[in-house]
């Protein structure tokens, strides 16, 4: 059981829920050191990063990641959340992640259409699993995982992600340990 | 005119003068505050902290996820601020205003120790885990019979009305189980196993011949209106403080409760420095204070004092009390104040999944798990070679949501649209055996920036401790695989003393005034109108949450004293 499930179990028997959230962002981990950013956010890479969340969670019969502003979402996690040295991974990732597009596509990530984008964070999500099963104790996180896990936070935690792509009621009222489910029921969002 | 200043000196004396002075407005100070006011004593309360209005204060609680600028997750900021104090599983984006700024609050590890604390009216009782169950003889006859630390001066038939009292007044759900080793309470109707949990309650009463049993926990979530208190509401957010009034806490009870009569002032901002001793009379005569805000020193004058600061605070105020007669600390001739530190050893335990129960689900969020008590060491039969005293378990079992999965795109969306199987997880809490050597001292070199001497900490686990968890980890992965789940896996993430914030024993309840520095009523053997009712007073740790014992103790304190003084004996 690697350290995040375990953690998860931990949030579990406490019986957290917003707990949850805290342990699956792998970025926030206790540190002494103030968050300096190295880079700031401009409007343009809130849009680029709104795409990427898309291409990860699209609109189907209901709001995808961008109508839930999963990319601004993601720049204040980076600012205030991340270690100096996620936040530079970040960052890089962004560079890479462009790069990629134009070893593949000759285009930035930008400029492709939405089945490339796809077929190109298919193949990043691969290559992140890869990594995943090789990387050793020190070795940085990768900067895909940093951005699937911000855009799964955010957009599950989001009005829309939360409401109309799942369930959610704020005051449930009352604790029903056995109600009927059947397949194709939403989940509870929290 | 020289007679002035002794003139104004005597009226600040007598406006400064109550009957009684409780230290500390947490969960056990909260009941003395009631109790004291209750029999008609007029009582000063004294925080250290801000006040905390009950409901107009819990601000951000009523805010949904994305309302909140992180959706309620810790930023790098509160762990420079707090470093401690954000690994607490109940610290986020809307409780944080419910724990100390670290930097604000040093002390010092000699060894790691997690101090969790919340200086504000209410204090932890605002963020408590709310789990309540009564000790047995088990506990109180442990230290005399396996010789760890000094006897109980006290037996369950002592303490059992005193449950019987505060157990209504608190609100606690919970259900009637008959087990010897964890009796019975005032209940509440208790809240609902889900349906993986009736399946591993059934399988443990069949496969395990000691009669372990699995039971819904106790807690202080009120599934029915107590007074104008609740219900719960099942949004199991109350570590940011409960609108609806849905659990107890020192700000929602007890200090209603005593501000109703009419008898109670309560001064936030106020940090005691020391009691002040009378050598004439070998009583207390009040309390000096520090005024957060305007530094200015102030005294309070009463014929009794509780101290309920903490287990560690009230070891500190005591340690800080010096004077000619208690040149080592208040009533410390002992030298037990500040030893015999104890807390739970948790952090351990086992999870796995299950298969079955694909067309049952669940609605609302329960604030409360299951409970596992204790069942080592209770009997002949269940005696352990390897260790002494015993643990219990919390956990619980739930359809989650799926955090992630594979690839992106539409068919990820759809694929985590669905909750994922079901779950259980069981982690454990131990006891922890007094050891003089775990302690905390005053630091006279490293001040607050009040000019307080802080704290040095010392207290770790030892051998008994660490050869329990062995049992503590097996077991549960033991009864998880026996109830059929699936994948189980252990964990041992061993956190530091203090993290299972149950610290307690530092100014320990005991028979011998040489070796105990409390008698069996709460009471300072060597000063008689000074109570200590917090964890401070504890002698042992057994393996339950300890804080309905504090309330029990606390009352009961409370109505011996008043009947001293009224006999005049203090």
């Amino acid at each position: 059981m690697n350290r995040r499930e375990a953690l998860s179990r931990v949030a579990l028997i406490l019986g957290g829920t917003v707990v949850g959230a805290n342990v699956f962002l792998e970025g926030c981990k206790p540190g002494d050191k103030k968050a300096a950013t190295t880079r700031t956010f401009s409007d343009g890479d809130i849009a680029y990063l709104d795409e990427i969340a898309e291409t990860i969670i699209p609109t189907t019969n209901t709001p995808g990641a961008k109508a839930a502003k999963v990319g601004a979402f993601m720049t204040v996690m980076v600012n205030d959340c991340y270690e100096e040295k996620d936040q530079k991974v970040f960052f890089e990732g962004m560079k890479l992640l462009n790069e990629a597009s134009d070893k593949k596509f000759g285009k930035s990530f930008m400029d492709i259409d939405a089945a490339q984008r796809k077929t190109l964070l298919m193949e990043i999500d691969t290559e992140v699993k890869k990594y995943m099963a090789e990387k050793k104790g020190e070795d940085p996180k990768h900067y895909f995982r940093m951005m699937k896990e911000l855009t799964l936070l955010g957009y599950f935690t989001s009005e829309i992600g939360a409401t109309q792509a799942l369930r959610y009621v704020a005051v449930p009222g009352k604790y029903e340990g056995c109600v009927p489910y059947k397949k194709g029921d939403r989940a509870w969002a929290t | 005119m020289p007679n002035d200043s002794t003139n104004i000196n005597n009226k600040a004396v007598a406006q400064n003068t109550y009957d009684a002075i409780v230290v500390g407005s947490g969960i056990s100070g909260g009941w003395a505050a009631k109790e004291l006011c209750e029999k008609g004593l007029k009582t000063l309360v004294l925080e250290r902290g801000r006040n905390v209005e009950h409901i107009k204060d819990y601000t951000g609680t009523t805010l949904d996820p994305w309302e909140l600028k992180h959706h309620g997750n810790r930023t790098q900021q509160d762990k420079k601020d707090s470093p401690i104090q954000s690994k607490c599983y109940a610290y986020n984006e809307v409780s944080k205003h419910f724990f100390v700024n670290d930097e604000e609050n040093p002390y010092s590890q000699v060894k790691p120790f997690d101090w969790i604390r919340g200086y504000h009216v209410g204090g932890r009782s605002l963020t408590w885990g709310r789990q309540c169950y009564r000790w047995s003889d088990i506990d109180f006859e442990a230290n005399a019979k396996d010789g760890h630390g000094v006897d109980w001066p006290i037996r369950y038939k002592d303490i059992a009305p005193w449950y019987d009292y505060v157990e209504p007044f608190v609100g606690i759900n919970g259900s009637v189980e008959g087990l010897p080793q964890l009796p019975d309470g005032k209940f509440l109707p208790p809240m609902e196993m889900n349906c993986l949990e009736k399946h591993v309650a059934e399988r443990i009463k069949k496969e395990f011949s000691d009669g372990r049993r699995m039971i819904i926990g106790r807690s202080a979530n009120h599934t029915q209106k107590v007074g104008d208190r609740g219900p719960c509401q099942y949004r199991n957010k109350c570590h940011e403080g409960c609108p609806f009034g849905g659990y107890f806490s020192s700000n929602s009870a007890t200090l209603p409760a005593a501000r109703k009569t009419g008898n109670l002032t309560l001064r936030p901002f106020s940090i005691v420095t020391e009691v002040i001793y009378d050598k004439e009379s070998r009583r207390a005569k009040g309390i000096r204070i520090i005024d957060a805000e305007t530094m200015k020193t102030e005294e309070y004058f009463a014929k009794i004092i509780f101290l309920n600061a903490s287990t560690l605070g009230t070891a500190s105020i005591l340690l800080h009390s010096v004077s000619d007669a208690f040149p080592n600390g208040l009533g410390n001739s002992s030298e037990q104040v500040g030893h015999n530190l104890m807390d739970h050893h948790y952090g351990v335990g086992a999870s796995g999944s299950f298969e079955g129960f694909q067309d049952q689900y669940i609605y609302g969020r329960r604030p409360n798990g299951i409970y596992i008590p204790r069942f080592r060491n209770i009997s002949e039969k269940t005696k352990q070679s390897d260790y002494v005293r015993g643990f219990g378990y919390q956990g619980g079992a739930s359809r989650g949501r799926q955090w992630s999965a594979d690839g992106v795109g539409e068919e990820l969306k759809d694929q985590l649209l669905e909750p994922g199987n079901w779950s259980m997880g069981i982690g454990s809490w131990g006891e922890h055996l007094p050891y003089y050597e775990n302690k905390a001292t005053l630091n006279k070199d490293k001040k607050d920036k009040w000019g307080m001497p802080t704290l040095d900490i010392d207290c770790e686990f030892k051998a008994n401790e660490l050869a329990m968890r062995k049992d503590m980890m097996n077991s549960a992965a033991e009864m998880l695989e026996k109830a059929g789940l699936k994948n189980v896996n252990t964990y041992d993430s061993m956190p530091a003393p203090g993290f299972c914030i149950h610290e307690m024993g530092t100014a320990r309840m005991g028979r011998d005034p040489r070796t105990s520095v409390l008698n069996g009523f709460n009471q300072m053997h060597e000063v008689k109108n000074v109570f200590v009712t917090d964890g401070a007073c504890m002698a042992s740790s057994a393996c339950q949450n300890p804080s309905i014992t504090y309330m029990a103790l606390t009352a009961r304190a409370a109505d011996f004293a008043v009947k001293e003084l009224k006999k005049g004996n203090i």
